[in-house]
């Protein structure tokens, strides 16, 4: 493999199929869409085979010196490539579930669904800063257009909403970005990863960055854009925006905030806890009053995101290991359960919770699977959520034991509204005709919730083989920020191993 | 330096010269019938002379054998770098002229020959190091410009803006002379060279109320606030092939000239105009993105966005670095491509009858009736945006980067924060052309010329246009080192 230039080439797969799909009609810019995205997943299937794990930490490297102040780097190590992955794979889901709902230009609308593709795996694969910060601001667009043109009633006011909070975090970034290439002198990420910048200026440069990643991410209090997004999104760009484009901003600390600013984050750490506490209880709470199942799930997506950011600043393998499982079980788990609301959306055409009740008669099919992804919403052992979740909070809990405190009710309280969510939708009296009268899953709906079920199983069952690949790249990132993690409240010890003899005594002694 | 080493400087504007008067004696015999054959032979010799002054700025001239007339214009890369931008938005707007002008049997034979003599007196401007030089050039400029935008004479709204343009120009002209009399007196010369050398003794009240003066004319020149009041006027009144050359090549030689003024003859007393240029860019930037918001008129939209994007250029002078020198020629190279984008979509925008289509509100939907034009309109909105990939973000890109290494941060993220605000009114011109209803009433055919200007600026601002930064960069650092080594 090496040398073949496979990165390049899954960012040129989907955005050919786009500017095909502009001059295509419906059909068959839905074929071209569909063949193009398995084409991708099929690529990220040989990346993952090849992928060394235990090997050099940056892997598939490319290099072209084409623009003057950048360059065209792409690079990939395992935390890039397992979101890779998880975009590939959750592309052709997405084009699956537009496939009849979306009637109306459907050939703009899966270029820019491929566009989309192709910025997200930029993103993750881009090891210059500012081809970076391209990428990453670039997805912009055809996000605003897919909220804008296909959206809901309120999509004006979304897309906007969207747009301009997302911007105004990232100009700052580019700000602190210009600022790093001026003191260091590269836009080399991996060199940059490895540089020392003055822990003064790191706090301003940490804010930058905070801006674009938390407004991302999202964090609470600047979530609001979330809710009204993915409202007004349809299905697929729900599932996009919760599935990838989110972990974007967990990918951005990871990648830049961490390792470049480890005494700023050190020194910001108290202030990520903080909110991140605010965000599980207040948002959980929030979703538990919702009777709209888009926002319920927008809402949970948020404390979802909270426990990432306290994985993250944990400064502990088991909590940046925890946030990244939890960002890739959440994007299969939150993208599937968006996925769930599409499939009876479709059907009855609204979003309220009361107008559903007892799908479990007519529906049992889709029952189970709703149930699978909302027991891995709620982390239950067996399932992806268990694991990330798990790991997070004992990371978090060797830095800071009221942080796990009160974020762990974030999962009784998850418990509750997905539970209640549950109840109301697929169980109960079939209150309604029209919704007892809907047929269960067809065979499109089957190919798309079945790959989404086995793979938060398989994360759930093994976890390993998420982990192993980037086992070394948590070291390493834990290695970087060991000089500033701050001391942890719970000072955990290993219990002293009792001597043998006495513990064959104190067994005599029972006898 | 002896007379024909000065001739042989001055050939571009020889050339055009020549060729305007040529020009101008086949209109007066001709008459409107030679109109088009007079607009060929304009493009023609906007070509020559583009081909006369490429040779200086590839190859990188500068220093004393470019000047001529002893001391009072100078043939250097930069001015090279700005002429061509300059030849090139007057033959945009010659190529386009004709399509406009027939549908209302406008089409004169003086339309060429004004454009040309423009294009002679932004030529002056950007190459002038005298005073008397640049006013000269500006008022040749000024003059046909006022012209050009009454020409369509039967139009009140036309009339109206040469008038409102005449006027005020006039005004701002006097402030600039004003401002050029104070300088003069007191650093005892006009020439750019005489007046750094006395400035780097010290600067007097006097002096400094001198540097005022003449950059409150410039600035209503390159149209920043708070000297802005007449653009939205002007553009949305003038013809719009007029409109199109107002905001390209007028804007561009401008510039060329204020930073010249500011870093040739004022260069050793930067901190007195630094403040000034700072708070001109932020207003710039703030006021054109809050004046655009309330705009339903596409023309005046672009107005403002103009002075929006003449706030971000000013960014670079702020800095009053080579680095934010070059970042502006960049950006000006930029903003030219995306004018001439943005404009010939304006022109292609005609109802069934052919009138034009200016109203925000009727270009509703347009991606649904005419999707290719919907996504060039798009394309130049998100570019005038400066969201990345489009090419438009490399302009500002530069010019905050130049900021920052300069030292000047807080004025970095102030301008960028302000950006957003500039996106609010360039996302709402794509949401009416993507989001809404159709209005179905962009209908007309296009002229194949507005189509191949189209095409020619959508690849410069598509992300293709990043392939241009390696060559272009070049050229502008190039240009921006001749202009430093005056000093």
């Amino acid at each position: 493999m090496s040398g073949f230039p496979i990165l390049s080439l899954m960012l040129l797969v989907p955005l050919a199929a786009a500017l095909a799909c502009l001059y295509l009609d419906a059909k068959s810019a839905r074929t071209v869409a569909l063949l193009a995205t398995l084409a991708n997943l099929a690529l990220g299937v040989v990346l993952w085979l090849n992928f060394d794990v235990g090997g050099a930490q940056w892997q598939f490297q490319e290099r072209h010196e084409l623009f003057s102040g950048f360059s065209y780097a792409l690079g990939i190590d395992g935390i890039a490539l397992l979101l890779i992955e998880l975009s590939v794979f959750l592309m052709p889901i997405c084009i699956g579930a537009s496939w009849n709902s979306i009637e109306k230009r459907v050939g703009e609308y899966m270029a820019a669904f491929l566009l989309v593709e192709t910025l997200m795996i930029g993103v993750f694969a881009a090891q210059d800063l500012f081809l970076f910060y391209m990428f990453f601001e670039a997805g912009l667009i055809p996000m605003y257009l897919i909220i804008g043109i296909w959206g809901g009633a309120d999509r004006i006011y979304a897309s906007y909403k969207f747009f301009l909070y997302t911007l105004l975090g990232s100009v700052l970034m580019l700000v602190a970005m210009l600022w790093m290439v001026h003191t260091a002198g590269t836009t080399f990420i991996p060199t940059l990863m490895t540089y020392d910048f003055d822990p003064q200026v790191q706090t301003w440069l940490w804010l930058a960055f905070f801006a674009s990643f938390a407004v991302k991410m999202p964090m609470w209090p600047v979530h609001t854009w979330l809710p009204a997004a993915h409202v007004q999104a349809p299905t697929a760009g729900s599932v996009i925006l919760a599935g990838v484009l989110l972990k974007m901003g967990g990918y951005g600390f990871i990648r830049f905030s961490l390792p470049m600013f480890p005494e700023a984050s050190a020194y910001f750490a108290p202030l990520v806890w903080g909110l991140s506490m605010a965000a599980v209880v207040i948002t959980s709470l929030i979703a538990l009053v919702q009777d709209d199942m888009k926002k319920l799930i927008a809402y949970s997506s948020v404390a979802h995101m909270a426990v990432v950011t306290i994985g993250l600043f944990a400064f502990n393998p088991q909590g940046l290991e925890g946030s990244m499982l939890v960002m890739l079980s959440h994007g299969l788990v939150s993208g599937a359960l968006f996925l769930c609301v599409g499939i009876i959306y479709d059907r009855l055409h609204t979003r309220e919770i009361s107008r559903y009740g007892g799908l479990a008669i007519n529906m049992p099919r889709y029952a189970l699977f709703f149930l699978l992804f909302t027991m891995a919403s709620i982390g239950l052992p067996g399932t992806s959520g268990f694991v990330g979740e798990f790991l997070s909070l004992g990371g978090i809990y060797q830095a800071s034991s009221w942080t796990a405190l009160i974020c762990t009710t974030g999962i009784i309280l998850g418990a509750a509204y997905m539970l209640y969510l549950y109840r109301r939708v697929v169980f109960g009296d079939q209150k309604n005709a029209d919704a007892a009268a809907m047929a269960d899953l067809d065979l499109r709906e089957y190919l798309m919730v079945i790959p989404l079920g086995l793979a938060v199983l398989w994360m759930g069952v093994y976890p390993e083989s998420f982990i192993a690949p980037m086992r070394a790249d948590i070291a390493a990132l834990d290695a970087r920020l060991a000089r500033a993690e701050p001391e942890g409240d719970a000072k955990l010890a290993m219990g002293k191993e009792k001597p043998a003899h006495e513990e064959a005594t104190a067994h005599e002694g029972a006898h | 330096m002896d007379w024909s080493q000065s001739l042989r400087l001055i050939a571009p504007e020889e050339t055009l010269s020549i060729a305007s008067l040529v020009l101008l004696l086949m209109a007066a015999w001709g008459g409107d019938k030679a109109a088009k054959l007079i607009s060929v032979l304009a493009v023609a010799a906007l070509v020559a002379a583009g081909i006369l002054v490429a040779p200086a700025l590839c190859g990188g001239a500068m220093g004393a054998e470019t000047s001529a007339f002893f001391g009072q214009y100078r043939a250097d890369a930069f001015a090279s770098y700005a002429k061509i931008l300059i030849y090139i938005s007057a033959a945009v707007s010659l190529v386009v002229a004709p399509a406009y002008f027939d549908r209302f049997k406008a089409m004169r034979a003086e339309y060429p020959v004004l454009v040309l003599l423009a294009a002679i007196g932004m030529g002056m401007m950007v190459s002038a190091t005298d005073l008397l030089t640049l006013y000269i050039g500006l008022e040749m400029n000024s003059l046909a410009a006022y012209v050009l935008a009454a020409f369509l004479r039967t139009d009140g709204r036309s009339a109206e803006a040469g008038l409102k343009y005449f006027v005020l120009g006039a005004l701002a002209s006097g402030i600039l002379l004003f401002g050029m009399s104070l300088t003069y007196g007191f650093a005892g010369t006009t020439s750019f060279a005489g007046i750094s050398a006395s400035m780097a003794q010290g600067l007097s009240n006097g002096a400094l109320f001198g540097i005022v003066f003449v950059f409150a004319g410039l600035a209503f020149k390159i149209s920043a606030v708070p000297f802005h009041m007449w653009t939205p006027d002007v553009y949305e009144g003038a013809p719009t092939p007029v409109t199109t050359l107002f905001a390209t090549a007028p804007k561009v030689a401008a510039m060329a000239l204020t930073m010249r003024v500011a870093i040739e003859a004022f260069g050793d007393q930067a901190a007195a105009w630094q403040q000034i240029v700072v708070f001109a860019a932020l207003a710039s930037i703030v006021v054109g993105a809050l004046g655009a918001i309330g705009q339903t008129n596409i023309k005046r939209l672009m107005a403002y966005s103009s002075i929006n994007n003449v706030g971000f250029m000013l960014v670079g002078l702020a800095v009053a670095t080579p680095q934010g020198v070059s970042a502006m020629l960049f950006y000006l190279a930029i903003y030219v491509a995306m004018s001439a984008g943005g404009f010939a979509v304006i022109l292609m925008m005609k109802d069934a009858d052919g009138n034009p289509v200016e109203e925000l509100s009727k270009m509703a939907g347009l991606s649904r009736t005419r999707p290719g034009l919907a996504l060039a309109l798009a394309m130049v909105m998100f570019s005038l945006a400066g969201i990345p990939p489009m090419f438009g973000f490399w302009g500002k890109f530069l010019v905050f980067k130049a900021a920052v290494d300069g030292g000047m941060i807080a004025l970095a993220a102030i301008g960028f924060a302000a950006s957003v605000i500039g996106a609010f009114y360039y996302l709402k011109v794509v949401k009416v052309v993507y989001f809404d209803e159709p209005a179905d009433v962009v209908k007309g055919e296009s002229d194949v010329w507005h189509k191949l200007i189209l095409v020619g600026s959508c690849v410069v601002i598509s992300p293709l246009g990043f392939l241009l930064t390696k060559w272009l960069g070049h050229l502008t650092e190039t240009a921006a080192a001749a202009l430093y080594s005056g000093l």
